[in-house]
């Protein structure tokens, strides 16, 4: 018990903001949003997937990708790919030229399932693959670039061209992947729809009970001897290299890590929303999980969840009715949290937080002595 | 190439050249078991560059380093440090936002992998020994703070402790007094001579008068190659020595 | 490419080599800017290409004012745009030093973020000035046409034009950078900024102008790029990556890398865009830098330096 209470929440404080976020998102959500916004906000936590693998890469590892929306996105067509070809059986695409292929593909004169879209036919293969491929990928391209010391900005960089290549190529060959449109119209997960209120809401709350058990995991590892390592590396590299660590084994690591996190939450994105394009791929999401993890709080696992709520809340409410402002707005924040609080919402709250806790405390203080103290006379004269 | 020595450092023919400059040229120096070797030599002579050689900071142009028998120019920086190398850099290079329990914690040499670093457990062998080098390293008192409030001389002292957690056979300290207090230059004295017992010691000073106190050898670096070697006396009267490094 | 002759196979080659000039042209002048920065500061510029916009909206703006106020001045006036452009920007980029970029000299990646941020607000601001929709400037009679040496070669004159532009710029850099006071003093920063700021060099205003400098050139960049294409409040941020990959493949520091690698790149793309569609050529050409760099992280043309 003690092992879990100290390893897996990190004692007390993140206990109690474990919980905190666990009631949040599994009791009130649920209770006081309806379907339509709890759905969007079941969309909303599958980014944060990917921002709390950046507070593992980025805010504890030093090493930021901008290139998390490669593997959101490969999580996220690796299960819509699954929906699309039992979307697409023989009697639902009779109509078509070819039936039995998803329907972009007969529009781009493909006449036979591609070799690479077989496999994706069995739900087991489709869970394997988006558990294992785009972390099998964050290994290759994470090998290739650690173990010949490449990091910092040239790793940024090198990141965000592969996550322009991927868009590219998926716009590029719309008859294999669906195009600018993506992967539309799925509909059922074995015969079950999954546009169903049922299906939606049994989605969020896998989505939630994922979500937390990322962070578990994560908070496993940042509290271990891994975790100090991660620190200890980003202070000085050198050191630990010349402490008998290789360095680059631990970077691939937490690198993969990220991907298979992001991966999930693109996976259950898919699920949720009913369609992934490669707008959840490219540059532009990429950086905005970035900038989730950023306000959140780079070093804060939780902090990184309320981030990606709160800035998506805001561009929903914001992008409905002022569009122009948004951008301002989230450039103007972007770079003051960058600027002044490089360790965001989470760390605001640890400058500042005790204020209010103990202002609340102060307030329950008073509460107790003068309502719960009175002496009974009092409370007589009171009642007059 | 020479075959199987005694000797826990045999360094042979050993050249490293930077777009045509010989930083190191042609060097050979052996260190014994049980040796405190110091080398000295001005500013540029490549002193610190022999240290990144071994340690495989630096890869050599051609020549040999030998470790225990076994060639250190084809090994990369953690299997040499692995085999038994440690190294201290020349400005204190320790992890400022941990506390010196931790920083010696985390040099201990278990749970170097990744998967060895997730499940890895302060057992109370890793406890009792963090003690013993704390105690060594006169920082016992001070194992809660954090590492960035040390003096100075403090600093110098964990990492000189951070290298010893791992038991090295050849202990490498590069200036381990620059910026130390009287007094702390004469603890440091005594504590190489009670670490140098066991194994091998080479040390980079500048400090002649610390020099004599620790050397048994003293070798002195020139232009990338060595002028003199011997004992302090030895070397203090060469007069190649005087001229280039004791003269002014 | 069994179904063209060899003749024909020279004429798209020199044509599509031509096209790819332009592209060139307008890399060169991007990474020339960022490559000065990043060599100098450490400073990933992601606002690099709203830099570039600038420009390309300044020399719009310019060809509207003369054409509707003084038409007669319209052979003349893209020139007058040019100079312009590199003012614009070149202040613009002094402001965001000095406001932003300045705070975060010890943090790279942080700046890579902020930079990242201005680069939203200015492209917001693009679009409530001169709305979302692409906008060209009208070009003076003598830049439009082409050259023909032989029948089916066909180069158009705007391409030449920006050639020469680029080249101008580019001379211009290499003598501000290796023959001037200025320059000397620039290299002295970028080799050992303690020791420079020791013997008297005012290493922060040397930082300050050599990002206007930067900001400037992209300026420039934007107003060659107006004879290419036309321009949305989003086209800086489609050239940023291939800026970026031109400057890290050309090797940082390296002037000659940076046209090498600018050239290089361009003339793959254009090439392969004939025999295969766009995308792919791109998809190519940034697959195969990637691959490149992965084995070669320092760039074609960096020296080894003692570390």
């Amino acid at each position: 018990m003690s092992f879990v209470y100290e390893k897996l929440m990190g004692g007390k404080s993140g206990l109690t903001g474990f919980i905190i976020l666990a009631t949040l998102i599994l009791v009130i959500f649920p209770t006081f949003l309806d379907l339509f916004r709890l759905n969007l906000v079941g969309k909303y936590l599958t980014y944060a997937f990917a921002a709390v693998s950046l507070v593992l890469l980025w805010g504890y590892g030093g090493t930021l990708s901008l290139g998390q929306g490669i593997f959101f996105g490969l999580g996220g067509y690796g299960m819509a790919m699954f929906l699309k070809l039992e979307a697409s059986s023989p009697e639902n695409t009779a109509i078509q030229s070819t039936p039995g292929i998803p329907d972009f593909m007969d529009w781009n004169q493909i006449t036979s399932l591609p070799w690479f879209w077989e496999p994706f036919n069995s739900f087991t293969f489709t869970i394997l693959a988006i558990l294992i491929l785009p972390a099998a990928f964050a290994y290759l391209v994470g090998a290739a670039m650690f173990k010949r010391r490449v990091g910092g900005v040239y790793f940024a960089i090198i990141t965000q061209v592969i996550a322009v290549i991927l868009t590219v190529l998926i716009v590029g060959q719309q008859g294999f992947t669906g195009g600018i449109n993506g992967i539309t119209d799925l509909r059922t997960l074995h015969g079950w729809d999954i546009t169903s209120n049922n299906a939606k809401y049994i989605f969020y709350f896998v989505n939630c009970f994922l979500l937390l058990g990322v962070i578990v995991l994560s908070r496993f590892i940042l509290t271990s001897k891994f975790g100090r390592l991660l620190l200890a590396m980003r202070d000085k590299e050198d050191r630990v290299r010349f402490s008998g660590y290789d360095v680059s084994n631990f970077k691939i690591f937490i690198f993969c890590i990220a991907a298979l996190i992001s991966a999930i939450g693109g996976a259950m994105f898919t699920l949720q929303v009913g369609f992934m394009s490669p707008s959840f791929v490219g540059i532009v999401p990429s950086i905005e999980m970035v900038i989730f993890c950023a306000i959140g709080g780079r070093m804060s696992l939780i902090g990184a969840v309320y981030g990606t709520l709160l800035i998506n809340f805001g561009k929903t409410t914001f992008s409905e009715s002022f569009p122009e402002l948004w951008l301002f707005l989230m450039g103007g924040l972007f770079i003051s949290v960058v600027m002044f609080f490089p360790n965001g919402l989470a760390g605001i709250w640890d400058d500042y937080g005790h204020y209010l806790t103990d202002r609340l405390k102060q307030l329950k203080d008073k509460f107790t002595t003068v309502v719960l103290n009175r002496e009974p006379k009092q409370l007589a004269e009171d009642a007059g | 190439m020479s075959s199987e020595t005694d000797f826990t450092l045999s360094i042979e023919n050993l050249t490293v050249s930077f777009d045509g400059f010989k930083a190191v040229d042609d060097l050979n120096l052996y260190i014994d078991k049980n040796e405190l070797h110091v080398v000295i030599g001005p500013n540029g002579a490549g002193k610190t560059t022999v240290l990144d050689l071994i340690c495989g900071k630096t890869k050599s142009t051609s020549g040999s380093i030998k470790f225990l028998n076994k060639e250190l120019t084809k090994m990369s920086e953690h299997e040499i440090v692995r085999a038994g190398v440690g190294r201290k850099f020349q400005t204190p290079s320790i992890y400022e936002n941990l506390s010196v329990f931790e920083n010696l914690e985390i040099s201990y040499p278990k749970g170097r992998g990744v998967v060895g670093s997730l499940f890895f457990k302060r057992t109370d062998t890793v406890l009792n020994k963090v003690y013993e080098i704390a105690k060594e390293i006169m920082l016992f008192d001070a194992l809660e703070t954090e590492a960035g409030l040390l003096s100075h001389g403090q600093k110098q002292w964990l990492e000189i402790g951070m290298l010893l957690i791992q038991d090295p056979q050849l202990l490498m300290l590069d200036e381990p007094v620059a910026g130390m207090s009287v007094k702390e230059r004469e603890q440091t004295a005594e504590l190489l001579n009670r670490i140098s017992e066991g194994r091998s010691v080479l040390v980079i000073e500048h400090d002649m008068d610390f020099v004599a106190r620790i050397a048994h050898k003293v070798t002195v670096l020139h232009q990338g190659k060595i002028l003199a070697a011997g004992n302090m006396q030895k070397v203090q009267n060469d007069p190649k020595v005087i001229e280039v490094y004791l003269g002014h | 490419m069994g179904e063209y002759t060899y003749s024909e196979l020279g004429s798209i080659l020199a044509m599509q080599g031509f096209a790819g000039i332009s592209l060139f042209s307008v890399l060169l002048l991007m990474a020339l800017g960022l490559a000065i920065i990043f060599g100098q500061m450490g400073v990933i510029n992601m606002a690099h290409g709203e830099f570039m916009a600038v420009g390309a909206y300044t020399t719009y703006f310019m060809s509207s004012l003369t054409e509707s106020y003084l038409p007669t001045l319209m052979p003349y006036y893209f020139l007058i745009a040019i100079l312009l452009s590199f003012l614009v920007a070149g202040l613009l980029g002094y402001l965001a030093e000095f406001a932003l970029i300045r705070h975060l000299y010890k943090r790279p990646l942080d700046t890579l973020l902020a930079t990242w941020g201005l680069s939203l607000i200015m492209q917001q601001s693009f679009r409530s000035i001169f709305g979302a929709r692409e906008v060209s400037p009208t070009l003076p009679d003598w830049l439009m046409g082409s050259y023909q040496p032989t029948e089916t070669i066909d180069i158009p004159l705007n391409g030449m034009f920006v050639l020469a532009l680029t080249a101008v710029v580019t001379l211009g850099v290499f003598y501000l950078l290796f023959k001037s006071s200025w320059g000397l003093r620039v290299r002295a920063t970028t080799q050992n900024r303690i020791m420079s700021g020791a013997v008297g060099i005012n290493t922060k205003k040397i930082d300050r102008y050599t990002f206007a400098l930067g900001c400037g050139i992209a300026g420039i960049a934007g107003a060659a790029f107006t004879t290419i294409a036309s321009t949305g409040p989003t086209t800086g941020s489609l050239y940023i990556v291939d800026t970026f990959m031109v400057v890290v493949f050309g090797g940082a520091a390296s002037l000659f890398g940076t046209i090498a690698s600018a050239f290089s790149i361009a003339q793959a793309q254009s090439i392969l865009e004939f025999f295969i569609s766009g995308s792919m050529a791109k998809v190519y050409t940034l697959l195969a830098l990637v691959i490149i760099l992965m084995f070669k992280p320092e760039g074609l043309f960096a020296s080894k330096v003692r570390r």
